[in-house]
Order: structure tokens, then sequence, then C-alpha cells
């Protein structure tokens, strides 16, 4: 400490190994959180339900996603991404998951929202196997931080199928 | 700086980086607002370093006693054994 320069390189130093310690326990802090989020799916409408060429089915749907996550923000998030995945079972694979839409919620004003959409992805199974199937519409959210841990977590809404026949 | 300055300077400096963390901490979570809890660290370590890096006068309140350079040609310095007795150079 004898010198200007090696009291500046202390000091630096000290006080960046004693932020990295203030954003481990930043990050710490997430696990306090509680959150009790809710949201609800409705298909709207089957747009259309074709066979491709290649074999494959392709479905369309318009659905109206409501949700609530606005107790999953903390002082430590920096924002929430999240995505609606269908989740059915076929003869050729025992899970399918489709991700169908996503979104970015930069804070928590915008977490409490509804949406009336397309899927934003196309709906393509391996396979032929869609007519008449039943299938779950998971919404999915990973909570990224400004600093630390990342949680992710989902809500599975049941109930939902595909029509008997092509349209 | 004198040695009981420098070890000031360091209690200081620990002490004072600490306080600011723990104080922002506390404040950032209150508030819910990372960004304070940066804004008033980086105010606590600004001020720490301008309390405690440069050479103020209240760190040298025990100065070292250097010997005087009239006194220090009294008393030469020991020689090698072989050569003969210099005198030390005038400055």
């Amino acid at each position: 400490m004898h010198s200007f320069w090696y009291r500046l390189n202390g000091l630096l130093t000290f006080s960046v190994t004693i932020l990295a310690i203030m954003c481990a326990i930043a990050s710490l802090s997430d696990n306090l959180n509680t959150p009790s989020p809710s949201a609800e799916i409705q298909v709207m409408n089957i747009n259309w339900f074709q066979k491709q060429p290649q074999g494959n089915d392709e479905v369309s749907l318009t659905m109206n996603i409501s949700a609530d996550l606005q107790s999953l923000f903390t002082w430590n998030t920096k924002q929430l991404f999240i995505f609606v995945a269908a989740e059915y079972e076929t003869p050729k694979n025992s899970l399918n998951q489709v991700s169908l839409w996503d979104a970015i919620i930069p804070a928590k004003e915008h977490a409490k929202f509804w949406i009336h959409t397309s899927n934003k992805y196309r709906f393509v199974d391996q396979g032929n196997y869609l007519r008449g199937k039943e299938f779950n519409l998971t919404l999915h959210w990973h909570v990224m931080p400004k600093t630390g841990k990342m949680f992710a977590d989902k809500i599975v809404l049941t109930g939902y199928s595909f029509p008997e026949e092509y349209r | 700086m004198d040695w009981q300055g420098q070890k000031l300077a360091e209690q200081i400096m620990q002490i004072m980086l600490l306080v600011s963390a723990v104080i922002s901490f506390v404040a950032g979570y209150v508030l819910g607002s990372f960004q304070m809890m940066m804004i008033i660290y980086a105010g606590g370590v600004t001020l720490t370093a301008l309390i405690t890096v440069p050479n103020w006068p209240f760190f040298n309140r025990h100065p070292l006693n250097w010997l005087d350079p009239i006194e220090a040609e009294k008393h030469p310095k020991p020689q090698v054994a072989g050569s003969s007795k210099k005198k030390g150079s005038k400055k």
C-alpha cells in the first residue's frame, strides 16, 4: 500500500470481488420469490388441416392466449421468455413437442396480457397421425435474470383435440 | 505515506467498501431496483477511492526519521576486504 497505483489496484480488485459476491447473493434472493402464475389458452379456430405432399400432417390454428405472469418478476429479472408448445403422443414418437408461439416480456407491466394470434411457427407432424388426436398445450416460461440462475417452469393445459377429418 | 498511514488507508478502504456493498444491496432489495444497487455501490467505490488512494496529509502523521546526510557521512559504509578505504562521494 505504499504507492498510489498499489492502492488503486487493491481498491479496484477488492471492489470487483465484492460486486461478484453481491450478484451471487442477489441471485440467491430469487429463491425467496413464490410465484403464482396463471394462464388460459383457447383454440378459437382450426384454420386448415392438410396432409403435405411428403406425407406429413400440417395444421394451422388460431389461439387466444391470456396469462398473468406478473408474480414471476423479481428485482433481479431482466425479461421473461415464454412459449406455447403442443404436446401429444403418436405411434411413432412417445412424446412430440411442437413450439407454436413465443414472446419476450421485458417488464412486469407487460406480464398480464392476452393475445389473439395464429401459430407463429408451423405445426407439422412427423407422420400423419393427427386426425382425431388429443393434445395438450403447455405455456413454458424462462425467467431470465439480470445476474445468476435462470428459472424455468410451465403450465400444462389439457383437453384439446384435432378434427377427425382433413379440412 | 508512512507505515501507520498505509495501514490506516487499507483498513479504511476495506471497511468502506464492505459498508458500501451492504448499504447498496439493502437499498436495491428494498426498492426492488437492481439499478439503484449498482448506482449506490459505484458511488461508494468512488468515495472510497477519493479518501484512501491519494496521498493525503493525514496519512503522514507518523513520518519516518530518515538520517541526515551530514550524519551519514560521518559513518561510512563498511568496506569489502582487500580494497583501500575510500570516503563516500559528496552530493
